[in-house]
């Protein structure tokens, strides 16, 4: 019997800094993207760790959509001054200068024109062989069988059936001129393993992950955060109200669903998400409809 | 609401499975079991693949298209076969269990080592009204080359056979000779019924005179680390840490997830290939430094003495060195769509090292249905063969059977930058 014991939180965090390492040690012009939801903040806490005490040997990546949160951007810009951290924020302004919005133009061509090809464009702009991403395999089933390091052609798309294989936890960073991986190191952490890290290492998070009363749309069974500044959000009949909620996932917010909660410090969160039935994914509107997650991926998406 | 202690929530250890075996074996069915009685999967996840559309409550797993469960990708649902490896994730208060859920049809060596390579536990089902098929014997021979700590076998559909003990006991001591021979370390063998659930999470009614454990409470139980951190200290370096900042002008970090056994301050190691030799100053982590440390984390080390170190070089302690040369032997495993062939030169990616290596000699090729050695010219997909390769430099490695780290590698083709081959140093 070994006489070492080792936590599966331990376990999974040693294998995410050794795949970060692995990047930085293969690849020219890595980047971080950077979403400033809880599975970006685990991630980037994994890779001060990985380089500690040196500082991170590469930028993060914010694609911002300008329909985040305004809790998001407050924390994004706070906590990378604090850190020390070198952040790129990239817009799609070509979109945005025409008014890309969900509402008239529908959330997939939404998602594609603001997260897909101002991702894909930020990432040619940057010249980036590798870009780190917080998605997880057991948030949708098409992720369940993506690779570590998923390899993209020069168009930036994903070809799910020609997948390299990945044994033991060698990675083949190999690549031609053109070609990027996207490298996903917390691949095997699920959404309960994210709230425990973040509870034992103390990780700041964005406070919309807190539950408060706060204002909502009630739509069918979503919850959809209500801002002043933008009422035209309301249909007909629909009235705010001031609900006790949180977020478990945070995206855009015109697209993102709140939950009712009353879990508003780390350990009722956890408490929380141990005794979840439904996934986290269901309150991201983007996931639903003809247009799967499988379909956004093949196009660049993450 | 449930109670949970937080603070057990920090003992959980990982447990890396992996599941052979086909559709007709019930593996589906078996993951979809397990993933329902451990709330591994969510309720709206399983509604998306309920048989009967419009219901809004799923009350047993026999309400669900299970394959629609794990089969991830669109083309896999058009065809009704399952391409690639899936990953799996459910819990215990005890245990995390990552499954690596393998397809085993058409090309199932590849998926199978590809699945197999991390895990400490396989599951093999077999059909109660089968028993032990070819098919077994194949898979059960390529779980014992790829080192697999522990074997459980789940003789599955027991209800199909009225849940005769004769049955089972036939099975078990079929597979046991078998196995016997594979040099399997460890076997449990588990008569089960996935549709039913019997001895998967719960005993069930329809079996009594079985007294082992049943599947989950086998999975919980196994010992996971299986001494790693007891063999010779290797630490493959990965990468220099230099911050080069004002207060950290000379520091010289050495980074690397520890392969095998333990490291302490004080220790002296010794750097291959050079040979030279020199202190541990500290084991440096963000969260502190440590006096100890230990396979597999992930760690920082500085030493007393500058000494040449780079990324592919390996730190050992000093007079437990690695074997090496110039040359390699070992069990490889072709997943490539273009066959191996004889003076073909390939890339070999060793734990953080990649050499130019050439194929010297195609020693044998393994029948994958006698398990004959045979004479071969080529090593085509989803065959296994003893390949020698002669390197371009040396490599510093252990045998696969003393340390599945530092004996395995990974073979890239220099052209496509694919990997078509996995590695096993005999």
């Amino acid at each position: 019997m070994s006489k070492h014991k080792m936590t599966q939180l331990k376990a999974l965090e040693a294998e995410s800094i050794h795949i970060i390492r692995e990047v930085v040690a293969e690849f020219r012009n890595p980047v971080m993207l950077y979403s400033v939801g809880k599975d970006s903040s685990v991630l980037l806490h994994l890779a001060r760790k990985a380089f500690y005490p040196a500082p991170l040997p590469f930028s993060l990546l914010h694609v911002d959509t300008g329909f985040k949160f305004k809790e998001m951007y407050e924390f994004r810009d706070n906590f990378c001054k604090e850190i020390g951290v070198d952040l790129i924020v990239k817009k799609n302004e070509d979109a945005m200068k025409k008014g890309m919005n969900p509402k008239e133009f529908g959330v997939a061509r939404c998602c594609g024109a603001l997260k897909t090809q101002g991702l894909l464009d930020a990432l040619e702009e940057g010249g980036y062989d590798a870009a780190f991403g917080g998605a997880r395999r057991d948030e949708e089933r098409s992720r369940a069988k993506e690779r570590v390091f998923s390899m993209r052609d020069e168009f930036g798309q994903w070809d799910p059936k020609n997948q390299r294989p990945e044994l033991w936890s060698i990675y083949n960073g190999r690549i031609h001129e053109g070609e990027s991986v996207r490298v996903f190191p917390i691949s095997n952490w699920t959404e309960m393993d994210i709230w425990s890290y973040i509870r034992e290492e103390e990780i700041p998070i964005v406070p919309l992950y807190f539950a408060k009363e706060r204002p909502m749309i009630e739509r069918g069974e979503m919850l959809i955060p209500y801002y002043e500044e933008n009422k035209d959000q309301l249909l007909e009949g629909e009235e705010p109200k001031m609900v006790m909620s949180r977020f478990r996932t945070l995206g855009c917010s015109p697209c993102t669903g709140a939950v009712r909660s009353s879990a508003s410090n780390m350990d009722e969160i956890v408490i929380e998400a141990a005794a979840a039935k439904r996934s986290e994914r269901e309150t991201r509107i983007i996931d639903h409809g003809a247009n799967t997650m499988e379909d956004k991926k093949k196009e660049g998406y993450f | 609401m449930a109670k949970l202690n937080l603070d057990l929530t920090k003992e959980i250890e990982l447990l890396r499975l992996v599941t052979v075996g086909s559709v007709d074996d019930g593996k589906s069915t078996l993951i979809g079991r397990l993933l329902v009685d451990t709330k591994g999967a969510f309720e709206d996840q399983l509604l998306a693949v309920r048989k009967k559309k419009g219901e809004t409550k799923i009350a047993s797993a026999s309400e669900i298209d299970l394959a629609m469960l794990t089969d991830g990708l669109s083309a896999e649902r058009e065809q009704g076969i399952t391409i690639d490896v899936a990953y799996r994730y459910f819990a215990t208060p005890k245990r995390k269990f990552i499954m690596a859920d393998c397809p085993g049809h058409e090309q199932y060596t590849r998926n199978m080592v590809t699945g197999a390579s991390t895990a400490n536990a396989a599951i093999i089902l077999i059909d109660a009204r089968n028993g032990v098929m070819p098919q077994t014997k194949r898979h059960t021979h390529i779980l014992g080359l790829l080192g697999i700590p522990h074997l459980i076998v789940g003789i599955n559909k027991m209800d199909l056979v009225d849940h005769d003990q004769a049955v089972f006991e036939k099975i078990r001591d079929d597979i046991k000779a078998y196995c016997a021979k594979q040099g399997v370390k460890d076997l449990t063998c588990i008569p089960m019924s996935a549709l039913d659930g019997d001895m998967v999470a719960v005993r069930g009614d329809n079996m009594d005179w079985y007294e082992g454990q049943t599947l989950l409470e086998t999975l919980e139980d196994l010992s996971v680390l299986d001494a790693v951190d007891e063999q010779p200290f290797r630490l493959p370096v990965q990468l220099i840490n230099r911050p080069q900042t004002a207060d950290l002008p000379d520091y010289r970090g050495f980074m690397g997830t520890i392969a095998s056994g333990t490291v302490k301050v004080g220790d002296e190691v010794m750097a291959a290939p050079s040979g030279k030799s020199s202190t541990v100053k500290e084991i440096v982590t963000f969260d502190g430094n440590l006096d100890e440390a230990f396979a597999p984390q992930s760690i920082t080390i500085t030493l007393s003495d500058e000494i040449d170190i780079s990324r592919g070089d390996m730190l050992v302690h000093t007079g437990k060195a690695t074997s090496d040369g110039k040359e390699l032997t070992a069990n490889v495993c072709w997943i490539g769509d273009d066959p191996l062939t004889n003076r073909k030169k390939y890339m070999i990616k060793h734990t953080t090292s990649s050499v130019k290596a050439m194929v010297a000699s195609i020693d044998f090729r393994r029948d994958i249905h006698t398990l004959d050695r045979e004479d071969a010219d080529e090593l085509a997909m989803n065959e296994i063969g003893q390949i020698t390769f002669k390197l371009q430099k040396p490599l510093h490695y252990d045998l696969y059977a003393d340390n599945r780290v530092t004996g395995s590698f990974i073979v890239i083709d220099t052209f496509t930058n694919n990997t078509v081959g996995a590695g096993m140093i005999v």
